[in-house]
């Protein structure tokens, strides 16, 4: 008991000198929490152009954060932000993002966009972006796009025409189809998908 | 002479109350405390979230949020209702009530008169509170004092606009009743000051301004500083590309006399600036209850903490977050900013949950994100991720920086910058 007690003395003495020594490393959450001030309560959006991160598929969010990372993915602050982690502090973060619950925040969708938008997506996108967009198939990193934001849908589209985002072959083999007006009515279909 | 708590309170309720000893414990205690409990100071970008964070990690604790103000106005975007392009000041505000509704957090609204460190109770102009746990974030004071003249009239001839509200629609209003070919002058604080290239933005938008409407004007950026303190490259662009003509930038200038009624500054107190509409943001320091409760560290401006836990190196169990906290930090200090105070907070709640509960304390992983404005539809970013590396707060060696200086993301940028706004203002009022 003496000894158990000198002992917590000591590292309460310890502490007390440098308290960092002794903290644990980030936990997931920890690194998580600080993503939420642009990207919205727990990952859920409620800004127009800020994709929501709650319930993302985690090899989705892991290979967006290292492409950000290594500049293969354009970006404005991203790219930026993800040097700072390392791939185990990314994982973490993919972990927790993908156990939140996403909240949808209702958005202006053009109806008839989305209607156009739901056949070209059944017929181009279904077979990896499944159930309407709502999973996905987790092994190709594939992300769930249901009741994404439109403004950012857009933002993705139009770097994938422009070239400055790279696709899978089969998404490249996909877009190469579709015209800018297309791919902006799948992005609507996705985005009004709940 | 020492007292212990109870001696202390029996001696104040006997009527005793001798004289240099501080007045707490007059007041009636206005909750009584039956359980663990957190009291936050300050609710704004930093307050605002460690209660809700205290809350989520830990309902068992007791939560009590104080705030002087029934809403709360967003700093950062108010350039741009300042400069006309947005035509209210309602996306920028919020209130309380679904915050502390969602989370059982308290709120009083009231004003801190002082704290008592030893005998851990706030007292405020209502009545007392005791706390377990202190969290202060009270944003920042103004060195009025080193600007001779400056009186409590003054802010209401020429404002500062440095805290959104009253003061951003008087700023606007002058810069709308201004003739064309006024001059506007915009005299900025010493650094470290609350959001760094807020300045700087504002300098943008006013001149965005004046370019549509008041063309014959200037607007005259005058610089205590030796050189533009944030994001200089893209802001020497926005001034060259965008503002030849109608901006003017006058590095190494601090205004240490002031005249209100004929609008003049005088840059040290000898060479004038006289202007149509004067905008003079003086320099600062932490908020008054961090000084009144001796907070501040040797300068006498910002208060110490510890880099993992954000409690007060001068008295314990208190902890300082947001613009007033001066953690240690090697190569570049995290910028009072927003973004900051939300991370400090989220941080500073974890460990505050940690310690109460007996639990090891986590390192702290910080982002700063500040967007700012160049144009209407226009901005910039400074970004970088923050980490403890040999007790001090570090940027993540190879992360972060500023926006590409070819204006390539201006556009998308300004899109995702109004989308930070509505999430960060979200987080804290839901």
């Amino acid at each position: 008991m003496i000894r158990k007690l000198s002992l917590r003395m000591l590292c309460l003495l310890t502490l007390s000198a440098s308290p960092w020594a002794l903290a644990g490393p980030p936990s997931a959450e920890m690194l998580s929490y600080a993503c939420a001030g642009c990207h919205g309560n727990d990952g859920s959006s409620v800004g127009p152009s800020m994709p929501s991160l709650a319930g993302q598929q985690k090899d989705a969010f892991v290979i967006a954060m290292k492409e950000f990372k290594s500049g293969e993915r354009p970006s404005t602050v991203m790219g930026r932000l993800a040097k700072g982690y390392t791939d185990p502090e990314i994982e973490a973060m993919a972990g927790f993002f993908a156990k939140q619950k996403r909240f949808l925040t209702g958005q202006n969708i053009q109806a008839e966009k989305v209607t156009r938008g739901a056949a070209l997506a059944e017929k181009n996108c279904s077979k990896c972006h499944t159930e309407e967009g709502r999973t996905a198939k987790e092994e190709a990193g594939t992300p769930i796009l249901a009741g994404q934001w439109l403004k950012y849908l857009q933002f993705q589209s139009e770097d994938y025409k422009s070239g400055g985002r790279k696709m899978t072959k089969n998404m490249g083999n996909r877009v190469k189809l579709l015209s800018a007006e297309e791919m902006d009515d799948v992005a609507h279909f996705y985005a009004s998908v709940k | 002479m020492t007292l212990d708590r109870r001696s202390f309170l029996k001696l104040l309720s006997a009527g005793a109350g001798a004289a240099g000893l501080p007045m707490i414990g007059r007041a009636a205690e206005l909750m009584p405390k039956t359980t663990r409990r957190v009291v936050v100071i300050g609710g704004g970008f930093g307050g605002t979230i460690a209660a809700k964070y205290v809350r989520k990690l830990d309902p068992t604790i007791e939560v009590v949020l104080i705030e002087m103000e029934r809403n709360f106005i967003s700093c950062p975007f108010s350039n741009l209702y300042i400069a006309g392009i947005y035509d209210s000041m309602a996306s920028l505000t919020i209130g309380y009530d679904k915050l502390t509704a969602n989370h059982g957090i308290k709120m009083v609204y009231d004003e801190v008169t002082g704290i008592d460190p030893a005998a851990k109770v706030v007292s405020m102009k209502s009545g007392t509170l005791s706390y377990d746990r202190l969290v202060v974030s009270p944003g920042v004071d103004f060195r009025t004092e080193e600007i001779e003249g400056y009186d409590a009239e003054t802010p209401h001839i020429i404002p500062h606009a440095w805290k959104a509200g009253a003061q951003s629609t008087l700023l606007r209003k002058q810069l709308q009743d201004m003739p064309d070919g006024g001059n506007v002058i915009i005299s900025m604080p010493l650094a470290p000051y609350r959001c760094p290239p807020g300045p700087y933005e504002r300098s943008c938008l006013i001149a965005d301004y004046l370019k549509k409407h008041k063309p014959k004007s200037k607007v005259i950026l005058l610089d205590p500083n030796p050189d533009v303190v944030a994001k200089k490259p893209l802001f020497m662009k926005a001034w060259n590309d965008y503002y030849k003509g109608v901006f003017e930038y006058v590095p190494g200038s601090k205004v240490t006399r002031v005249d209100a009624k004929t609008r003049t500054v005088y840059v040290e107190g000898v060479e004038e600036h006289k202007g149509n509409v004067v905008n003079l943001i003086p320099s600062q320091r932490a908020g008054k209850i961090a000084l009144k409760a001796d907070l501040v560290g040797e300068d006498k401006k910002w208060c110490p903490v510890n880099p993992v836990t954000f409690e007060s190196t001068k008295h314990k169990f208190i902890h300082v977050i947001g613009d007033s906290c001066a953690p240690p930090s090697a190569v570049a200090p995290m910028p009072k900013s927003a973004y900051s105070a939300n991370t400090h907070a989220k941080v500073c709640a974890m460990n505050v949950v940690a310690l109460m509960n007996g639990l090891e304390t986590t390192e702290m992983s910080a982002i700063n994100v500040c967007y700012s404005a160049i144009s209407a539809h226009e901005s910039v970013t400074v970004a970088a991720v923050y980490k403890v590396i040999d007790g001090k707060i570090t940027p993540v060696p190879g992360s972060g920086g500023l926006s590409p200086v070819d204006f390539s993301q201006t556009k998308r940028e300004h899109e995702y910058g109004e989308s930070w706004l509505k999430n960060i203002l979200a987080e804290m009022s839901t």
